[in-house]
C-alpha cells in the first residue's frame, strides 16, 4: 500500500495509507485530512482540493493537463508545484508521496 | 424590483435535478410548483460544477452527463408548467397565521405557499472570496465580485483578475467608462472565449489597459476605501493602485440563509424523517444533498425517491379530503392525461 505524507500549512503532517488506484484526493477525504475540500467530488470542476506536490516528488507525478491547469486559476496562491489532487492517481510508484496543503482552499 | 406576491401551492428552492424531479411528483398529483434558484439556469451542481461530465449511477442510464440529465428532466416536467425565477435566492420564511409560508427573495420577490421543499444541495452558489487579509472589510464599495451597476465603475480605477470569461468580458465591457483597467492573471494564457481574449489583446497592444503576470497578495487601503493592490508576479512584487477590485475566481457552495430558519440541522444540514423528508418544521420539505438521516447517501437517486414520498405528504396537506388511489403512469389513463400523452 503507497503511504501518502500530507503536509499542513502548519507543519502538521499527516502518513497514511492510499490504496492504487484511488486519488489522492480520495485518500485524502478518507482519512479526513484538514485542507481538502473537494467540494465537487473530484469532477475536476472546482479547485477545493489544491495541494502543493512536495518538489522532490514532481518527477513522479507529472504536470498538470489542461483542463486542470484552467480550473487551477479558480485556486489561490498557484505555485509550479501547485495539483490539483483529485487528479493525481495514486499508484505503487508513488509510495511516499509528500504533499503540502494550502492555508486556504478560498 | 417589488412585485406582489406570488401564490402557488409549493415553492421548490432550488432547480436542481432532485428540485426538478419534485415537479414531476407533485405535478402527478395535481400540485403546482415554483423554483426559485440562486444559477441562471436550471440544473444545479449538475449544470454549474460537472455539465460535461458522465455520471455513472442514475438507474437505466450507464452513462449521462450532468447536461444531459437536466435537459431530461427539464423535459420530463414540461407538461406541469413549472414557473422559475432565477438569479435570486430565498432569504426569509415565515410561517402565517393561516398556516401558509411566506417567502422573500434577495431580489425583493415574494411568495405565498401552502408548502416549502427545500432542495438546495449544498447551499448556494456564491462567488470564491480570495483569502486575502482584511478583504471583507472593502466589500462595502470597493470589492465586488459581480457588476450589478456598470455606474458603479465609472471613472474608478479597476483591477480586476482573473482569465476566464467574467473576467474578460467585464474587461472589456468596463474599460470605455472606467479611468483605468488593470488585468491580473497568474498566466499567460487565457481559458474565456477566444474573441474576447483577442479583443482583450488588442486593448493591451493599444495601450487603453495595463496587464499583470501574477497573484494579489495584500489589499492597500484605509476606513473600508481600497487604495492599491501588491501583485505577486515572476519578477517581485509590483504595487497596483486602484480603487475598484473585480476578483472572478468562480463560485462556491456555501449553506446560506437556509441556516437561519430555525430548522433542526445536523452538520450544516437538515434534519428531516424518512417516511415523508418532512424537517423539524411542518409544512417545510427538505430533499437531496441538503437533507440528512440515519443511512443518508447523497446521490441523486436517493433524491428522486425523498421527492416521491414528500409528494405524498404534501398532498396530504393539501388535499386533504381526496382519497389518494396509487396509480401507475404505465397503466393509468387519468395520469397519462396529466403527462399529456396521446
Amino acid at each position: 500500500m503507497p503511504k501518502i505524507t500530507f503536509i499542513e500549512h502548519n507543519g502538521t503532517s499527516h502518513e497514511v495509507e492510499g490504496e492504487a488506484g484511488m486519488t489522492v484526493m480520495e485518500v485524502a477525504r478518507k482519512n479526513d485530512i484538514p485542507g481538502i475540500e473537494a467540494e465537487c467530488g473530484g469532477a475536476c470542476s472546482c479547485a477545493t482540493c489544491h495541494v502543493y506536490v512536495d518538489e522532490g516528488w514532481l518527477p513522479k507525478t507529472g504536470a498538470s493537463e489542461e483542463m486542470e491547469e484552467d480550473m487551477l486559476d479558480f485556486a489561490f496562491d498557484v505555485r509550479s508545484n501547485s495539483r490539483l489532487s483529485c487528479q493525481i492517481k495514486v499508484t505503487d510508484e508513488l509510495d511516499g508521496l509528500i504533499v503540502h496543503t494550502p492555508e486556504k482552499q478560498f | 424590483m417589488s412585485n406582489s406576491p406570488i401564490e402557488t401551492d409549493v415553492v421548490i428552492i432550488g432547480a436542481g435535478p432532485c428540485g426538478l424531479f419534485a415537479v414531476f411528483e407533485l405535478g402527478l398529483l395535481d400540485i403546482r410548483c415554483h423554483l426559485i434558484d440562486i444559477l441562471d439556469r436550471p440544473g444545479g451542481q449538475c449544470a454549474e460544477l460537472y455539465p460535461e461530465k458522465p455520471i455513472y449511477d442514475i438507474p437505466a442510464y450507464p452513462i449521462i452527463s450532468g447536461q444531459e440529465l437536466t435537459d431530461a428532466l427539464m423535459e420530463q416536467i414540461k407538461p406541469f408548467d413549472p414557473q422559475f425565477h432565477f438569479n435570486q435566492q430565498v432569504d426569509e420564511i415565515e410561517k402565517l397565521d393561516d398556516g401558509r409560508f411566506h417567502l422573500k427573495t434577495d431580489d425583493n420577490q415574494e411568495f405565498i405557499c401552502k408548502n416549502v421543499v427545500i432542495a438546495a444541495g449544498g447551499g448556494s452558489f456564491t462567488p470564491k472570496r480570495p483569502p486575502l487579509p482584511g478583504i471583507e472589510e472593502y466589500e462595502n464599495g470597493s470589492v465586488h465580485y459581480s457588476v450589478r451597476r456598470m455606474s458603479d465603475f465609472e471613472g474608478k480605477d479597476l483591477l480586476i483578475v482573473g482569465g476566464g470569461d467574467s473576467a474578460l468580458d467585464w474587461t472589456l465591457n468596463l474599460t470605455p467608462l472606467a479611468n483605468s483597467v488593470t488585468l491580473v492573471h497568474r498566466r499567460d494564457k487565457f481559458r474565456a472565449a477566444t474573441d474576447s481574449v483577442n479583443k482583450m489583446l488588442a486593448l493591451r497592444e493599444e495601450g487603453k489597459i495595463n496587464f499583470h503576470l501574477g497573484q494579489m497578495t495584500e489589499i492597500h487601503g484605509e476606513n473600508g476605501e481600497m487604495t492599491g493592490v501588491t501583485i505577486k508576479g515572476p519578477e517581485g512584487d509590483t504595487l497596483v493602485n486602484c480603487n475598484r477590485l473585480l476578483p472572478f475566481f468562480g463560485l462556491t457552495m456555501k449553506l446560506g440563509p437556509v441556516a437561519n430558519w430555525g430548522l433542526n440541522l445536523h452538520e450544516n444540514l437538515i434534519e428531516v424523517d424518512t417516511e415523508k423528508f418532512e424537517t423539524s418544521e411542518e409544512g417545510i420539505f427538505a430533499i437531496g444533498d441538503i437533507n440528512w438521516y440515519p443511512g443518508k447517501l447523497k446521490l441523486i437517486l436517493s433524491g428522486f425517491h425523498e421527492a416521491a414520498l414528500m409528494a405524498q405528504k404534501v398532498n396530504a396537506y393539501i388535499n386533504p379530503d381526496k382519497k389518494v388511489v396509487f396509480q401507475y403512469t404505465t397503466s393509468s389513463s387519468s395520469l397519462q392525461k396529466k403527462l399529456g400523452v396521446k
